[in-house]
């Protein structure tokens, strides 16, 4: 395996996907959306609202709290409404959408790669280097998944970050990540940026444009969805355990689609779709 | 002269389709061997199979004694192609492109740059290196998709369709710089194109293609010779000649016929050595010779009574 030709067409891949800004806007748009705009609006309301309007939506919140495990019941003890409703919307509902963001990258980009390369008529020069199949297919992965773990990672931080500062007023201590957080961002990330990429090669086999192969990836949103709504309607909470088991599905997942990728990546076969 | 690229029966079939059908060919070092045919007759398909990026359905194939289908990655280790569409990272720099393709080449690292600068110094981009190729004109393009295939000095070069698309300047300096390849380096070239003038001035031997098979192989003498196995002189003079002359010249061994008449005649001889006779004998006979023009046949000449044939 030649390292080298593999960092170098990683390279090449994320240099061409700045310039193109159908593949970026999103990029920048979401985390923006999701680290900044949303947890700003989830703390500031209840600081700004009236505290009848609070409980009335905290009646709800009471009602979830009971289908809680214990030790997520335990984060809310001793907490005032405005400090509980803070907790719940920063820290729990928005949990799952963050899950979206290493998906969307990673099709985003992979899409570009894949599909982009074949639509720009770049694709022949490319498959003429003197690489291997496989150095090509792990570089435009790399391409893909690099990014896609370390946009997340930096939107987490942003989250972070801003969610602390803005609920410092009201909790006057540095309460966020909760401890369910961390599988989230660090074993269920990884594998929903590998997810996107490997679903992204197999779609791109079959598709002639980068739209068609990002919006076919982009489907696989609705995986995401359905944590958000289980999350919302209390059917799902993201626990510790929750969020190791989900993440390990789909790492086998991850690893099944790799395997048919990587046997179905042929230059033959990548040749005769020019 | 080393054999760098032997050919036996190549096969390749998409489905019902033979691209390439049972192709046999030899290329040797220094040469400039040009894959002559219409679209369709199964050029790219050849320089993709020598390339190692398709493998064949039949037949064998070598390059620097290696086979492209199971070593595919060595072969173009010592292989450049220029792409019928230049294939460029329209929006990378020029120099972004060649080191790019110069990695992948293992090119080292401590030498990349310079050789990348050098190269595009050779072709005359120097002072775009850092503009984004999709500023360049079509011909600039085509010039930087050749240093692409030149930038790791490969022995061996693939061009298909050198000058498609390109204006005729465009084209003559492209043709010019693959003419200088060869002298420079001493690369061997495999030139895949429908442009028959082009083959004409690049190659040193040319294989006639249609349909994915040989039609016919060699040099243009070669193919004229053995199309048109007899030669025809035309002849022009200041002043009809005698009767007596035209009686000397018909009665001279290796003179198969004498048409026309008056200032203008053209005769058919078995070789162009029984020309100089002619003209000895019809000065012998007083006749006022103006001009002797042994018939050249162009290489489109030869190509079209190719393709009639197969019609």
């Amino acid at each position: 395996m030649n390292w080298r030709s593999v960092w170098a067409i990683a390279k090449k891949d994320l240099k061409e996907v700045r310039q193109n800004k159908a593949a970026w806007g999103p990029g920048i748009a979401v985390p923006l959306i999701f680290a900044i705009l949303m947890p700003l609006l989830f703390i500031i309301l209840p600081q700004v609202i009236p505290v009848e309007d609070v409980e009335r939506e905290l009646g709800d919140i009471d009602v979830m709290l009971r289908s809680m495990p214990p030790a997520m019941q335990a984060l809310f003890e001793g907490r005032s409404l405005e400090q509980m409703f803070v907790l719940y919307m920063a820290g729990f509902t928005l949990a799952p959408l963050f899950l979206i963001m290493p998906l969307m990258f990673s099709t985003v980009i992979g899409s570009d790669s894949f599909v982009g390369e074949r639509e720009r008529k770049t694709m022949e020069a490319l498959l003429y280097a003197p690489t291997s199949d496989i150095e090509l297919f792990l570089g435009k992965v790399l391409a893909a998944v690099i990014p896609a773990i370390g946009l997340s990672w930096l939107t987490y931080l942003m989250y972070i970050i801003v969610v602390n500062v803005a609920s410092y007023p009201l909790f006057g201590e540095i309460w966020f990540p909760l401890p369910t957080w961390y599988p989230l961002m660090l074993w269920v990330t990884p594998a929903l940026a590998v997810l996107g990429i490997s679903a992204t090669v197999l779609i791109s086999s079959r598709v002639r444009t980068f739209m068609e192969a990002y919006q076919m990836s982009a489907s696989l949103v609705i995986l995401v969805l359905g944590l958000v709504i289980g999350q919302v309607t209390g059917v799902l909470f993201l626990g510790i355990g929750t969020a190791m088991a989900i993440g390990t599905v789909i790492w086998l997942v991850d690893i099944a689609l790799i395997y048919v990728s990587v046997k179905n990546f042929k230059r033959s076969a990548l040749v005769a779709k020019l | 002269m080393e054999t760098i690229v032997e050919v036996n029966g190549l096969e390749r079939t998409f489905g019902q389709n033979r691209a390439v059908d049972g192709m046999t060919f030899h290329v040797k070092q220094g040469e400039v061997f040009g894959l002559l045919g219409p679209n369709g007759a199964g050029k790219t398909t050849t320089v993709r199979l020598l390339n190692g990026i398709l493998p064949p359905s039949g037949g064998t194939a070598r390059v620097f004694g290696l086979d492209p289908a199971t070593d595919g990655q060595h072969v173009r280790q010592q292989t450049g192609v220029l792409t019928e569409s230049p294939a460029l990272y329209e929006r990378l720099s020029a120099r972004e492109n060649l080191e790019f393709f110069g990695t992948l080449a293992g090119i080292p690292e401590n030498t990349l740059g310079q050789r990348v600068l050098d190269i595009l110094k050779f072709f005359g981009l120097q002072e775009r290196v850092d503009d984004k190729v999709e500023t360049y004109s079509k011909g600039m393009k085509q010039r930087l998709a050749l240093a692409r295939a030149l930038v790791h000095e490969p022995p061996l070069l693939f061009l298909d369709e050198p000058t498609s698309g390109l204006d005729p300047e465009a084209a003559q300096q492209v043709n010019e710089l693959i003419a200088g390849l060869g002298q420079r380096n001493g690369q061997t070239i495999i030139l895949a194109t429908h442009n028959l003038l082009d083959a004409q001035r690049l190659c040193d031997r040319v294989a006639i293609l249609n349909k994915g098979r040989i039609l016919a192989m060699g040099s243009l003498t070669e193919l004229a010779r053995k199309l048109w196995p007899v030669t025809w002189v035309d002849i022009t003079f200041w002043a009809a000649p005698s009767e007596s002359a035209v009686g000397a010249v018909k009665a001279q061994r290796g003179v198969m016929q004498v048409t026309g008449q008056d200032e203008a005649w053209q005769v058919q001889v078995e070789s162009e050595e029984v020309i100089p006779q002619i003209v000895q004998t019809l000065a012998g006979q007083g006749a006022s010779i103006l001009k002797v023009n042994p018939r050249d046949y162009t290489l489109e000449d030869i190509y079209f009574a190719l393709q009639a044939g197969e019609k």
